[in-house]
């Protein structure tokens, strides 16, 4: 293993030499000798793989400046790859070490299971940067890493603003009263048995809806702002909540039933003691399926009329003006605000259901 | 017929009041398959303060008999009341505690808040929830336990709490399914024992559903041998052992009569049937 993870590196050195020596290459040999060095003394530890993974850190920097600087940007060679490849080898080495790390102090053990996911995606962006630009890709077919970060902090204004049209009022909206009018009809479907076979069938009618089909409909109906978009991501979102809440409300056991009626207990007391709490983790899949559909909803919806700010009428617009990178500036800020959602959702899950099977290994 | 019972209660010179009585009980199951008779014919008179047992193999009803007294079955003949009223009515005044063969604890409540569960439910204020869980969480030696969590106890010590739970609202009638069915024969015999310290602490009526001889006869005052397919009652015994019982008892000769009484019950039942 050892000599495997040494082996690429010294390659990369050997590389090195073969290429005519630049101003750039003294300064990155000492990086890449500092990750030989430490392959060969072995980096299984975490601590000795976190020091592997700076010095990849510290590493990558260097092939960076190399390409800004080298213009090497379009016309990489070989010796090039060989480091990058050799800078693989060592991150992949270090990530593995880190994440076989385990610690019985939890506060410890949740910063690592934060560290190797952050550090294989900015290993992952590192790549795509290299790749762009070391091969020179054109920008209109996938632009740099960088060039995005660019956009997205000279257009924040602009960011902000469809954030807060796409985001803030047709998202938020919808998702509040989709998610609560499924859960209301559940609850109805549930207590009315005719519901339960005349409603739960028309419902699986509307989650069939094509929503290109419906978004130009709701644009009709409520007009060009976002209370259109809200209608799109109601409709969206309230069937995995019926179907969820359905499902959940019928999960609580026999047994516990019969507990509850040998204590003479009415339908809301069981309703609310026994039959909410083991929904619950039902309800909170539904609230989490919804934090994703919403957001794509909005977007898809802003496609057919809109005012002239929203995420979806820039993504629309700006691909047609070849903007590429601002495209990618606002999938970026989707990708932020659709996984900062979820995870609030998934925080309100397990702070809540804390005691299903599946969370108490945690506790 | 109401004057009939009313005449076998005054006829009988100890009885106490009855706790339960069943007259010629029978219940049908309609399945897919044709009608299952559960119950046929059932007789049983239950008394205050008595420890009965319903003894039989799986399927003989002795469970559908319990959850008939409990009012999670209905009957489809015969006649029967639970504390002088009607079974369901007995279900509204909260005159029974029923512990299931599994805990059935909420896993989102710890231990305290599962015992005060039925206190709420009934609108005990909730000051008066607590101290009285308390008092009967300290009856069933869990003290110290109130702020965990279901999945966190042993599975004796979570039967453990829903008889706890079961006597907080101080019922005239525990019912217990097969509580101790899924424990190991260790724990099991230590919580024998335990109930029925309890049940000599609390003078509270038990009916008690089993399929272990010894446990029968250790805890029984009285025990009714069952036989399935319909479930019948075959043979109701009287188990005149001192009510004062430690394990030891299950070694002496008077205990192996009664067991052996038992087992010839059961196996009548079972020619019958074969």
């Amino acid at each position: 293993m050892l000599v495997a993870l040494a082996l690429p590196l010294s390659g990369g050195e050997a590389a090195v030499g073969w290429r005519d020596a630049a101003s750039v290459w003294p300064l990155m040999a000492p990086l890449v000798g500092v990750c030989a060095w430490l392959g060969w003394r072995g980096g299984v530890g975490a601590g000795q793989a976190g020091i592997l993974v700076l010095a990849v850190a510290v590493g990558t920097m260097g092939a960076l400046a190399l390409l800004n600087e080298q213009a090497v940007a379009g016309r990489a060679a070989s010796g090039f790859w060989l480091y990058i490849l050799a800078l693989w080898v060592a991150v992949w080495r270090g990530i593995d070490g880190i994440a076989r790390f385990r610690s019985l102090d939890v506060r410890a053990q949740r910063l690592v299971n934060l560290v190797v996911p952050a550090a294989f995606g900015l290993w992952l962006i590192f790549l795509w940067e290299v790749v762009t630009v070391g091969f020179g890709v054109p920008q209109v077919l996938l632009p740099a890493p960088s060039m995005v970060a660019d956009r997205f902090g000279g257009s924040l204004d602009i960011l902000w603003a469809d954030f807060r049209q796409t985001f803030l009022k047709a998202v938020i909206a919808g998702y509040v009263m989709g998610c609560g009018a499924g859960f209301v009809v559940a609850v109805l479907v549930d207590r009315v048995p005719f519901l339960q076979r005349g409603l739960l069938p028309l419902g699986n009618l509307v989650s069939a809806l094509p929503i290109v089909g419906v978004a130009p409909i709701m644009v009709m109906w409520f007009g060009f702002d976002w209370p259109s978009k809200a209608a799109v991501v109601v409709i969206m979102t309230f069937f995995p909540m019926l179907v969820n809440t359905v499902t959940g409300l019928a999960a609580a056991g026999a047994l516990e039933r019969d507990l509850m009626r040998s204590y003479g207990a009415g339908y809301w007391p069981t309703l609310v003691k026994l039959r909410l709490p083991a929904a619950l983790p039902f309800i909170f899949n539904a609230l989490k399926i919804n934090s994703t559909l919403a957001l794509i909803g909005a977007i898809v919806a802003e496609f057919f009329g809109t005012p002239i700010v929203g995420m979806g009428f820039r993504i629309s617009t700006e691909v047609g003006r070849l903007n590429v990178d601002m495209v990618w500036a606002e999938i970026a800020l989707a990708a932020l605000a659709g996984s900062t959602f979820y995870g609030l959702v998934a925080l309100g899950e397990r702070v809540t259901t804390f005691w299903h099977p599946s969370f108490r290994m945690q506790r | 017929m109401a004057m009939q019972e009313q005449s076998t209660v005054e006829n009988d010179p100890k009885a106490g009041p009855l706790v339960v009585d069943v007259r010629d009980l029978s219940l049908t199951f309609k399945t897919s398959d044709g009608p299952v008779h559960a119950l046929s014919d059932v007789n049983l008179q239950i008394e205050e303060g008595d420890f009965v047992s319903f003894i039989g193999p799986s399927g003989c009803g002795k469970t559908t008999m319990l959850r008939v007294i409990a009012d999670l079955e209905q009957p489809t003949g015969g006649h029967i009341t639970v504390n002088g009223v009607s079974p369901s009515q007995a279900r509204m005044d909260r005159s029974y505690g029923y512990v299931f063969q599994a805990s059935a604890l909420y896993p989102w409540r710890n231990i305290l808040r599962n015992v005060t569960l039925p206190l709420e439910i009934m609108g005990v204020p909730a000051a008066e929830r607590r101290t009285r869980a308390r008092r009967y969480l300290a009856l069933v030696n869990l003290e110290g336990f109130e702020k965990k969590f279901p999945w966190q106890l042993s599975g004796g010590m979570q039967q453990r709490v829903s008889i706890a739970r079961a006597l907080c609202f101080e019922p005239a009638l525990l019912l217990m399914d097969e509580p101790f069915g899924a424990l190991d024969e260790i724990v099991r015999d230590h919580l024998n024992e335990q109930l029925l310290r309890l049940w000599e602490k609390t003078g509270k009526t038990v009916v008690f559903v089993t399929h272990s001889i010894p446990e029968a006869v250790f805890l029984s005052t009285k025990i009714i041998v069952m036989s399935p397919r319909p479930g019948r009652v075959i043979d109701v015994i009287d188990n005149d052992l001192p009510r004062r019982r430690t394990l030891d008892l299950r070694e002496t000769p008077e205990f192996l009569k009664v067991a052996h009484r038992v087992r010839q019950g059961l196996r009548a039942g079972h020619s019958y049937d074969d």
